[in-house]
């Protein structure tokens, strides 16, 4: 008898990808706010509260990529040609923010150009990594064990508002990150944004939790049939709890709370997609049964994953634990 | 006319992979490099090691950042592009592609951040243990990559499933025929790639008085492991070779330019190959040579292309002269190396100028001969991914559009025609600054992030 390895696979790449939403979600937020600071200061003040961890973050990508390759390498060959484009240039606005991050410190004319650089890059990367999610719920034209579609299946009104609703996620995250590493102005101002962009992101929610069902029959049978509306109605009621705690936080002296709110808000929303597209892996087409790879391959890569995995994350958190702490414009990085 | 999106996603893959290379060929044989340099200085304590160390660290800083950044790209390749190739051996490769992301990440999460910033944070026993378990991990990348590489290229240990490569042996399947041969030539050419720079660099130094003990030091010990390495190469070279005449007879074909099967066959020096009419035009010949290198015999049998059916022949013109490329800058290299022994026996080395200039003219030689080795294997063994088993016409995404990839394809040719060329000139001006008596300042060490390796040292650069 051959262990099932399917279900250790799907909870390691999910906790890649939530991991990778939330960690490089929150430094995309703070490129993207970099770009509506106004004092020099100010912006070092937010470039440092990321510098030391923007490309640990960015990295998981790659885990989450290579996971679904090894894991799910059916789905990894119908999902990402259908996303040509949007990965494309998901990959390329990451390289220009990462090299803005690093050529930006060069004084001189150049700078204005990689200032807009980082912040357009964190946006356009957004907004690319939002299309790809609602291209993914949307589902893909298969036939057989390929993609069938045009590379611009992708642009239709469903992917785009997703694209747009990221926007206003990431950015949340950022406000969060930021009323947790600053102080004064630029915190007041960071929780100011954070209330606006939580408005926009509860809009966007309650939005896309009326627009998918919509798409998908079984999306809404699953949700709205009796029993599951009674079971599943916790997720709606955490969601709007967690929110009334983010505003609250948001508006008082709460430190550490819009942070972990807008985690847990991005929790919920992980939490109602997969209960929407269970136990898909390419939506509407293969489970993740269907779409795994043989046995064999999923435990010989899980030999290596578990081993260093742990040592990864250690390491990780022992960095997070360094950079504790307010920044300031000059004290820690530059 | 039409566009052809197998083709262009060519193309594309070798504009990613062909820059990408470059680092890794660069960043392997430095990290051993600096590895040798701090395990010289934890044991004679003597200065000069440290600086010299130093030096090549904030270096091997920005190669390794932009490594890891144009590293990215690349595994979203196989599913953009290649998303056939992808669902039939995915289940072979791409444990053997993700142990390298994992190790690559472990490394630089770990060992890098105290090789890069722990100078003075840890003791030098642990500092040359990082700087060990970096020159290691580097070679464990490469390790997976080339075992990735050489299973399509000599595949084994899997069972064919409607079309899909299972895995049966994983010891098999990572020590595949090629395996070997391809990872020690590999290995030695880079370290071979990134001897040529250092001597290089430190020809520029000695010929603008700069640091002259450490230039000094730099050239001697690039000529030590240049007198071995690149006749060792050579053998590696020849060996691989016949591995390549044994598992991949066409290829082989292609490299010696040979339409016609022979025996004896002669060694074809130059001509131009006419793939439509299956001729060596204006071939130069030696007799017997053919047959002599390849089978180490007068009267061996070299099979000609024309062997293969029309559909089954890669085209002769890329491998053939980037395989003479690749030698003959191996032969360039040997007399470069023998010449400067020669000078140091006589103790003329420091003052021959004409000599030190030399050494910087062949300083990017072995980048040129890892391009010219790599397009040699890669086109070589077309029209195969999976080599006898796999088209490569079969291997690319179905839904691509010969525009769709025009665009990709301009999209990255933009991108990192400006990002290579801001790096190397990042790397230009840690040259010209020179090793430092000082090691890296304190509030560097402040902002030790383990993870900034190419800022702090794109910093280290423009503070000077």
């Amino acid at each position: 008898m051959v262990l099932d390895l399917v279900p250790v696979w799907t909870a390691l790449l999910a906790l890649a990808v939530f991991y990778y939403v939330v960690f490089d979600g929150f430094d995309l937020g703070v490129g993207i706010l970099y770009g509506f600071v106004r004092t020099e200061a100010d912006r070092r003040t937010v470039m440092n509260s990321i510098a030391p961890v923007w490309d640990g973050n960015e990295t998981w990508l790659v885990f989450g990529g290579l996971g679904l390759l090894v894991a799910f390498p059916l789905a990894f060959a119908i999902i990402i040609p259908a996303v040509y484009f949007p990965i494309l240039i998901m990959l390329l606005a990451l390289v220009f923010r990462g090299v803005a991050f690093e050529f930006r410190f060069k004084q001189g004319a150049l700078r204005r150009f990689w200032d807009g650089a980082f912040c357009g890059g964190a946006i356009v990367a957004t907004f690319a990594q939002g299309v790809v999610l609602g291209a993914f719920i949307q589902g893909f034209k298969v036939s057989g064990r390929h993609f069938t579609g045009t590379s611009f299946d992708w642009v239709g009104p469903f992917p785009l508002a997703i694209g747009l609703a990221l926007i206003f996620g990431y950015t949340l995250l950022g406000a969060g990150w930021l009323v947790l590493k600053t102080e004064g102005n630029l915190q007041h101002w960071a929780r100011r944004v954070g209330t606006v962009c939580l408005m926009l992101v509860m809009a966007a929610i309650l939005g896309v939790s009326i627009w998918t069902p919509m798409l998908h029959g079984e999306i809404a049978q699953r949700w709205f049939s009796w029993p599951n509306i009674a079971f599943l109605s916790p997720v709606p009621i955490i969601t709007a709890l967690i929110a009334i705690g983010e505003w609250y936080a948001l508006k008082h002296q709460h430190e550490f709370m819009p942070f972990l709110g807008a985690i847990g808000l991005f929790l919920m929303s992980f939490v109602g997609i997969a209960i929407s597209l269970w136990p898909m892996i390419v939506p509407y087409h293969y489970t993740l049964w269907q779409a795994a790879s043989s046995p064999s391959t999923q435990a010989f890569i899980l030999i290596g994953t578990l081993f260093l995995l742990p040592i990864i994350l250690m390491y990780t958190a022992w960095s997070y634990w360094v950079f504790r702490g307010k920044v300031s414009e000059t004290l820690g990085y530059h | 006319m039409t566009l052809d999106p197998v083709l262009l996603s060519r193309v594309q893959w070798a504009w990613v992979v062909a820059w990408h290379i470059l680092l890794p060929a660069f960043t392997i044989g430095l990290a051993s490099y600096i590895a040798v340099l701090e395990a010289l200085y934890l044991f004679t304590s003597r200065q000069i090691w440290f600086r010299i160390s130093g030096f090549w660290i904030r270096i091997l800083a920005v190669s390794f950042g932009m490594g890891v950044v144009s590293g990215i790209i690349m595994p979203f390749q196989f599913g953009t592009n290649w998303s056939r190739f992808s669902d039939a051996a995915g289940d072979v490769v791409s444990p053997l592609l993700a142990y390298e992301g994992l190790m690559a990440f472990f490394l630089e999460a770990s060992f890098l951040g105290v090789l890069l910033f722990g100078r003075r944070l840890v003791p030098s026993w642990a500092h040359f243990f990082a700087a060990l378990m970096v020159a290691f991990g580097t070679l464990l990348s490469s390790f997976w990559i080339l075992a990735t590489n050489s299973w399509m290229q000599t595949p084994q240990g899997y069972k064919l499933v409607d079309g899909r490569f299972e895995p049966v042996d994983w010891f098999a399947i990572v020590f595949n025929p090629s395996f070997p041969y391809r990872f020690l030539h590999n290995v030695t050419a880079f370290y071979i790639t990134t001897a040529f720079v250092v001597m290089g660099v430190g020809a520029w130094l000695l010929r603008r008085a700069r640091a002259t003990d450490d230039a000094r030091m730099m050239i001697r010990m690039a000529l030590d492991l240049l007198i071995i390495l690149v006749p060792l190469q050579m053998f590696l070279g020849d060996q691989h070779g016949l591995n390549t005449l044994e598992y991949q007879p066409a290829k082989l074909a292609a490299i010696e330019g040979r339409y016609d099967t022979a025996q004896p066959a002669p060694l074809t020096l130059f001509g131009i190959p006419d793939d439509a009419a299956a001729t060596m035009r204006y071939a130069i010949e030696i007799p017997y040579f053919g047959s002599l290198i390849l089978t180490h015999s007068w009267n061996g049998v070299i099979k000609g292309l024309k062997e293969w059916p029309m559909d089954q022949r890669p085209p002769v013109a890329p491998p053939f002269f980037a395989f003479r490329v690749m030698v003959g800058i191996a032969f360039i290299m040997l007399f470069v190396v023998a010449l400067g022994q020669v000078l140091r026996l006589r103790g003329q080395l420091w003052n021959s100028v004409w000599y030190l200039r030399l050494c910087q003219w062949v300083a990017p030689l072995g980048f040129v001969a890892v391009i010219a080795g790599w397009t040699t294997t890669e086109v070589g063994r077309q029209p195969w991914t999976v080599y006898g088993l796999l088209r490569t016409a079969d291997s690319v995404s179905p839904s691509l559009t010969g525009a769709d990839v025009v665009l990709s394809l301009a999209c990255y040719v933009v991108v990192y025609l400006i990002m290579f060329p801001t790096g190397i000139a990042f790397m230009a001006g840690l040259v010209r600054r020179g090793p430092q008596e000082e090691e890296f300042k304190p509030e560097i060490i402040e902002s030790g992030l383990p993870n900034r390796p190419f800022e702090n040292a794109a910093r280290a650069a423009t503070d000077s």
